[in-house]
């Protein structure tokens, strides 16, 4: 019997009104996937791309040999800039609420993939983030205050008023700009590690995108690039099921992992348990080394959930259950490091509260310091000539026309 | 003082910069090994190394991208884009990324690239190698477009776009690469030692971007031109023994209005004249430019001599290249004017 070709419209599998499913979402058990040698061909790890890196059992104990045996200090700081993040980002969703900036993305759920991955890389690597990676900032030291400046675009603000909220960048720590367009840092990173390459510089580059954003086709160019010149590069997918509306399977993930795009190029890929603070640490760790000692590059695909909606101006409810991120199989990054340190390395919910007390007394003094530099009601603001500068590095006369031209209009009004 | 066609000005510009600069290096499809498709980075390899003249995959965008990072991470790269009909895919590389990151971040990163393209017709080339989209680009804030017309100001030019902090486009008029083509195609090809422009010394020297040059003066018309159309509208002029201003706009981005303004002041008339397509083209901003700038100096509205609004067709390439006849149809029609 023939059949016709129809088109594939792919739904997920749970929307508003139905219980949620995570039946598609494989998952291997903690401690069952094994841990290749760093310097392993790429031919010989296919399997790592339908596997599931995880290391913190049911118990909540780490096991296996993606165990990267960190100590109490090591989870600490762990899990201090996680709940830092947490903390930051659920003050500023409250402050774009409140009208006081104009737009916010939280990266509720996610927040082990930054900070673990921060971590187990070196402070002088490169980092190409998207924009529900703060935690990069966080784990590197940033002071919470500049990164809400750049939110409130005010007189202290690191992009001058010229980017919307968490656009943000750092140069003094080796984090590239964020920016709306997507995956065109994927390209860059691969050159920015072709170039520490060519320099014979052991620094690694690593950049990050949402499944969503693998459809592009910066994707590709990147993936080709890192294969065809070996760059010491990690590109890593955060699998967070929600491109605001659409499901993971309309950017192809119904059939494959997008893990398993990496070996296709020849690239050496993994996908992690991107909920468990301790595999991201330890995949991070191999792919480093790996690229560091000029094996080749990595592919990390990070399973993890957007617990809240795609940004401030995104309604969830709309296409996907409420209940979903209470159904998720691999739970709260945070609550899963906390569980463990409480276990089995002295921790306590006594000290997490205070944790968490100190910690929302660092954000809400930085907020308002950040405030002292202007809001967006009040002053201090912005010189308006900033509109101007840095369109290039000397201003052509075209431009220096048009500030006048805007200065004479604003001196009249 | 030696002669060059452009070609070997183009390598000898980035041969002295690839000498001079450990930081300049050299990447695109063909470019390597091979030395290009038009050869323009003939030997470039062999000297310098396949780390520092490297042979890309076929991915614009990719190229573009890689450029980026690099050029983030210290190295002042020079990216070849095979024909300029090719650069498409890397376009949002250009327009978002490139043209866009020092301001985006407050000077804090930036990347030096210039993107060296191919570009024009008249080589029997079709849509798909005969494009001039200096246009897109002249839209794009952030970017300085250039676009020579001899391989004197083509080593000079492409030396200052290397050197400068800010990204450049750096359009090659492919008809000129081996002779200042002056739009008849029946006359036999003349090389570039027939032209003061095919003296090109040997040593380092820089043309300074956003500067214009008068290359013919007359007091009766201005012509606004580039590229290849510099050296049909001289022709057009001299067939017709009219004293024109021939100016060769250079660097499209940024614009020298100074130059203009002094011209179409003296002559009143203005004729402008590229190869790409008309509509939103960049004639469309000189023609603007002079009405802001000199309204009350004209004496006739200023025309247009561009290509047609069709995309470049193969079989009908001289009918759609805007050659010697159309340019001096326009002439005399600005002069009867007014």
């Amino acid at each position: 019997m023939s059949r016709k070709p129809s088109l594939n419209i792919p739904h997920p599998p749970a929307r508003p009104g139905d219980a949620p499913d995570f039946d598609y979402v494989q998952i291997s058990a903690a401690g069952a996937v094994e841990r290749p040698e760093v310097n392993s061909s790429v031919r010989s790890m296919n399997h790592l791309t339908d596997d599931l890196v995880r290391v913190m059992d049911d118990e909540h104990a780490a096991v296996g040999p993606w165990d990267p045996q960190l100590d109490a200090g090591e989870l600490q700081i762990g899990l201090r800039n996680m709940l830092l993040t947490r903390l930051f980002d659920a003050h500023m969703v409250r402050m774009q609420r409140q009208g006081k900036i104009s737009f916010y993305m939280q990266s509720l759920g996610e927040e082990a993939i930054s900070v673990a991955q921060a971590m187990a890389l070196e402070p002088s690597d490169m980092l190409f983030p998207s924009y529900r990676n703060q935690g990069l900032q966080i784990s590197r030291g940033r002071n919470l205050m500049e990164l809400m400046c750049q939110c409130l675009s005010n007189t202290n603000d690191m992009c001058k008023g010229r980017q919307m909220p968490i656009m943000y960048h750092w140069e003094r720590g080796n984090i590239f700009s964020v920016t709306g367009n997507l995956t065109v840092n994927y390209p860059q990173a691969v050159g920015w590690a072709m170039a520490a390459a060519i320099k014979g510089e052991d620094d690694i580059a690593a950049a990050w995108i949402g499944e969503g954003a693998t459809a592009e086709a910066d994707f590709h160019h990147a993936l080709t690039f890192a294969a065809v010149y070996q760059a010491p590069v990690i590109l890593n997918v955060v699998n967070n099921q929600w491109a605001i509306s659409t499901f993971q399977g309309f950017a192809g993930g119904e059939r494959r992992s997008f893990a398993a795009r990496g070996p296709g190029y020849g690239i050496a890929s993994i996908r992690v348990d991107g909920n468990d603070f301790l595999a991201v640490h330890a995949v991070t760790r191999w792919a480093a080394e790996r690229a560091r000692r000029g094996i080749g590059p990595a592919l990390i695909e990070h399973v993890t959930y957007r617990a809240g909606a795609h940004s401030t101006s995104d309604d969830p409810s709309r296409y996907r259950p409420k209940d979903e991120f209470a159904a998720w199989p691999l739970g709260d990054p945070l609550q899963r490091l906390q569980s463990h340190m409480i276990r089995f390395h002295g921790w306590s919910e006594a000290k997490h509260s205070a944790l968490t007390e100190e910690l929302t007394d660092i954000v809400t003094g930085s907020w308002e310091d950040a405030c002292s530099y202007g809001t967006m009601s009040e002053g201090p603001y912005l010189d308006h000539s900033e509109l101007f500068e840095d369109v290039y590095k000397d201003m052509p006369n075209h431009l220096l026309e048009q500030r006048d031209e805007l200065r004479r209009q604003l001196e009249e009004d | 003082m030696p002669q060059m066609n452009m070609i070997q000005a183009l390598n000898s510009a980035m041969d002295i910069m690839l000498s001079r600069d450990a930081a300049v290096i050299v990447i695109g499809e063909d470019v390597g090994y091979f030395g290009g498709v038009f050869r323009t980075t003939d030997g470039l390899q062999r000297k310098h190394g396949e780390q520092r003249v490297i042979d890309a995959p076929i991915a614009e965008g990719g190229i573009i991208g890689a450029a980026i990072g690099m050029g983030v991470n210290g190295l002042r790269p020079i990216a070849e884009i095979q024909f300029a009909d090719y650069i498409y895919p890397g376009f949002d590389q250009i327009a978002s990324q490139l043209a866009k990151l020092r301001y985006r971040t407050g000077g804090d990163f930036t990347a030096p690239v210039t993107i060296r393209t191919p570009c024009g017709g008249g080589i029997r080339g079709g849509q798909t190698h005969s494009q001039s989209p200096e246009g897109l680009f002249t839209h794009v804030c952030g970017l300085k477009v250039v676009m020579p017309s001899t391989p004197y100001d083509a080593k000079g030019l492409l030396i200052s776009a290397i050197e400068d902090d800010d990204p450049v486009v750096f359009f090659e008029p492919k008809r000129l690469y081996n002779g200042p083509f002056d739009g008849d195609a029946d006359k036999p090809a003349v090389p570039w030692s027939t032209h003061p422009g095919g003296e090109v010394p040997q040593d380092y020297y820089s043309l300074p971007i956003g500067r214009a040059e008068l290359v013919a003066s007359g007091e009766e018309l201005t012509v606004l031109c580039y590229g290849t159309m510099v050296h049909v509208a001289q022709a057009a002029a001299e067939r017709l023994q009219i004293a024109a201003d021939i100016i060769d706009i250079r660097t499209l981005l940024p614009l020298d209005v100074a130059t203009i303004k002094q011209s179409v002041e003296k002559t009143g008339r203005c004729l402008i004249v590229h190869e790409a397509t008309r509509f939103s083209g960049y004639g469309a901003e000189l023609s603007a430019t002079v009405v802001e700038e000199c309204f009350y100096s004209l004496e006739a509205p200023i025309r247009r001599v561009c290509g047609f609004d069709t995309p470049y067709p193969h079989a009908f390439e001289w009918e759609y290249f805007p050659g010697q006849k159309r340019v001096m149809a326009a002439m005399q029609a600005l002069l009867e004017e007014g």
